[in-house]
C-alpha cells in the first residue's frame, strides 16, 4: 500500500490503468475526460508505452481493436458523443472476443449535448450501443478510489472473459479530486493469451482475429459460446453496495455520482424519521438483481426510488428486478443538471407522506 | 466537524489551487476531503469556482449547497454565492476587487485587500494564498503549522523559491 495522494478522477484513472499493465492508449480529446489523454501523453513515453492521439474516435477504437487482438492491455477513453462514434468498433471487438477497456466520462446528451455531468448513456452502455448479440461489462464507480480499484478489475475481467469492459463515470467524477491510494498490483505475470495474434514464432498455427462469419450455424455457435461467458460474468462479477435495505420503507437506487448525492438525502431523511435504505449498483451490466431479491425477501411493502441524471434509464432495470412486487418511482435531472440532496429529500417526503 | 468551503473568482486567480491546498491539508491530517472544480466555458475568462469539503465523516455528495465558508475574489462571485452561505457561516472578501459590502447580516464577514497586499509585497499572483491564510486563521480549519506543512509538501522541492513566497503570502493573510 502506498501513501494517499490527492488526484483528479481522470488522472487517477489513467494512473490506475498504467499500474494495471496498460501500455497502449489510443484516444481523442473531449471534455470532460481530456485529462485521461493528457496524463497518458505525459506518462506513456517515459515507461515505454504507446500514447497515440488518433485522428478521430473511430480510428482510436479500431487501434484498440488491433492492439487488443495482439494481446496487450489497451484502453481508450472518451465522453458521450465520442463513445457514440466508437460503437461500431466496440461491436466488432465484442464480436472478435478481444479484451479492452473503454472509459466513458458521461456528459449531457443527445447530440453534442453539453459538457456537464450526466448518466444518460445508461441504455447505450448496458443495452447494446453497437449492433449484435453482445454485452459490455459496465463498471460504475462513485468515488475516485473506487474508480482506481475498478480500473484494475476492468482489465482483469476483460482478459478473463475475453470481452470489452466499460468504466462509466461522469463529468463530476472525472473532474473532482479526492485522496486515493494505489494498491501494489503485480502485473508481471499475467496469464498468457494463446489466442492473440502476437506472432507464431513458427511454433504454432496462426491465430485469426475476426468478427465475420458467413455461415449462420458457425456464427450461432460462437454467439452461444460467448453467451456462456456472459452467464459466468453474471454469476461471478456482480458488484453492488446495499445499505439499510432490510428495514427500509423507501429504498433509493442510484449509481455513480448520483449515489453520493442520494446518500446525503438519505441521511437527512433519516433525521426526519423516514426509514430509507440504498442500493448502489456498481456493475450496471450485469445488473445486481440479487440486491433486490434480498431487499424484497422479508416483505414487499417498499417503494424503490430510482435517482438518475437522466430521464429514467436505469429505472427500467429496477422495474425488471422488482417485477411488479413493489412500487417503483423515479426522480431525475438531465442535460448536465445535477440533482440536489434537497430535491431527492422532497421526493422521499412525497412518497413517505408527512412525518 | 465538517468544513464546506466554496472558493470563487476569475479564472487565473488561483482559485482552484487555493482549494487544492485546503483539500491537501485536510488529507494529510487524515480527514476525508473532496475538491470539486467548475469546468468548461466559465473557466475561460469567466468565473472559476471550486467546492472543498474537509470532514471527519465520509464525504457523501461533493456538491456544496450551503457552504460554511465562502472565499470570493470578484464581484460576480459574491453576487452568485453570498445567499447560499449557511447562517452563522463566514464570508471572506477580497476588498481590492470587490467594492460593495456583503448584504448578509447573519454571517461573519471578513474583508481583506488581498490583491493590493500581494501587489505591495511584489507577489501579485499570490492574492489567493493571502486570502487563504485569512480563511484558515478565522475558521481554525488547520493550525498554522498544518497549513505550512501542506504547502511545503504541495510545492515541488525543485521550486524552493516559489514555496518561500507562498508561505510569505499565507503568513500575511494569516496575521492580517
Amino acid at each position: 500500500m502506498g501513501d494517499k495522494v490527492l488526484m483528479k478522477g481522470n488522472e487517477a484513472l489513467a494512473e490506475a490503468a498504467i499500474r494495471a499493465g496498460c501500455r497502449h492508449f489510443f484516444g481523442y480529446p473531449i471534455t470532460p475526460q481530456t485529462e485521461v489523454s493528457a496524463y497518458m501523453a505525459k506518462k506513456m513515453p517515459k515507461i515505454g508505452g504507446t500514447f497515440l492521439q488518433a485522428e478521430s474516435e473511430v480510428s482510436a477504437i479500431n487501434m484498440v481493436y488491433g492492439a487488443g487482438g495482439a494481446g496487450v492491455r489497451v484502453m481508450t477513453s472518451s465522453s458521450s458523443p465520442g463513445i457514440s462514434l466508437k460503437q461500431e468498433g466496440i461491436s466488432y471487438i465484442a464480436g472478435a472476443d478481444v479484451p479492452c477497456v473503454v472509459v466513458n466520462i458521461v456528459r449531457g446528451g443527445p447530440g453534442l449535448g453539453g459538457i456537464q455531468p450526466a448518466q444518460s448513456d445508461y441504455f447505450q452502455a448496458t443495452k447494446g450501443g453497437g449492433h449484435g448479440d453482445y454485452h459490455l461489462v459496465v463498471l460504475a464507480p462513485s468515488s475516485i478510489q473506487e474508480m482506481v480499484d475498478l480500473t484494475s478489475d476492468a482489465f482483469d475481467i476483460g482478459d478473463k472473459y475475453r470481452c470489452p469492459v466499460m468504466i462509466m463515470g461522469d463529468g463530476m467524477l472525472g473532474q473532482m479530486m479526492e485522496p486515493v491510494e494505489f494498491k501494489d498490483t503485480d502485473v508481471s505475470d499475467l496469464p498468457e493469451k494463446e489466442w492473440a495474434t502476437s506472432g507464431t514464432g513458427m511454433k504454432r498455427k496462426k491465430n485469426i482475429i475476426n468478427s465475420l462469419f458467413i455461415e449462420a450455424s458457425e456464427l450461432e455457435d460462437l454467439v452461444l459460446e460467448r453467451q456462456k461467458r456472459y452467464d459466468e460474468i453474471a454469476k461471478n462479477e456482480v458488484r453492488y453496495e446495499a445499505v439499510d435495505v432490510e428495514d427500509a420503507d423507501i429504498i433509493l437506487v442510484a449509481y455513480g455520482t448520483t449515489a453520493r448525492i442520494a446518500k446525503t438525502a438519505m441521511a437527512k431523511a433519516k433525521e426526519k424519521g423516514y426509514k430509507v435504505g440504498i442500493i448502489r449498483p456498481i456493475t450496471l451490466w450485469p445488473f445486481p438483481f440479487e440486491a433486490f431479491e434480498k431487499a424484497l425477501s422479508k416483505n414487499t411493502k417498499k417503494t424503490f426510488l430510482a435517482v438518475e441524471m437522466s430521464m429514467g434509464q436505469m429505472v427500467e432495470d429496477v422495474r425488471l428486478a422488482v417485477n411488479g412486487r413493489a412500487n417503483v418511482e423515479f426522480f431525475g435531472r438531465t442535460g448536465g443538471v445535477v440533482p440536489t440532496p434537497k430535491e431527492i429529500l422532497e421526493k422521499i417526503e412525497e412518497i413517505g407522506g408527512a412525518k | 466537524m465538517t468544513f464546506e468551503t466554496i472558493f470563487a473568482g476569475f479564472g487565473g486567480q488561483g482559485i482552484l489551487f487555493a482549494g487544492k491546498v485546503v483539500a491537501y491539508a485536510g488529507m494529510i491530517q487524515g480527514k476525508n476531503v473532496s475538491h470539486l472544480p467548475s469546468y468548461g466555458p466559465e473557466m475561460r475568462g469567466g468565473t472559476a469556482n471550486c467546492s472543498v469539503i474537509v470532514s471527519d465523516e465520509d464525504v457523501a455528495s461533493p456538491i456544496i449547497t450551503e457552504p460554511t465558508a465562502l472565499v470570493v475574489m470578484n464581484g460576480p462571485s459574491l453576487d452568485k454565492f453570498e445567499n447560499a452561505v449557511v447562517k452563522g457561516g463566514k464570508i471572506f472578501i477580497d476588498s481590492t476587487l470587490i467594492s460593495r459590502e456583503c448584504k448578509r447580516d447573519d454571517v461573519d464577514v471578513y474583508t481583506i485587500p488581498a490583491t493590493q497586499m500581494a501587489v505591495d509585497m511584489g507577489i501579485a499572483k499570490l492574492a489567493n494564498m493571502i486570502i487563504l491564510g485569512k480563511l484558515v486563521k478565522e475558521t481554525e480549519m488547520f493550525t498554522w503549522d498544518e497549513l505550512k506543512t501542506a504547502i511545503t509538501k504541495l510545492v515541488p522541492a525543485s521550486k524552493a523559491a516559489m514555496l518561500e513566497t507562498n508561505i510569505k503570502a499565507l503568513e500575511a493573510g494569516y496575521n492580517y
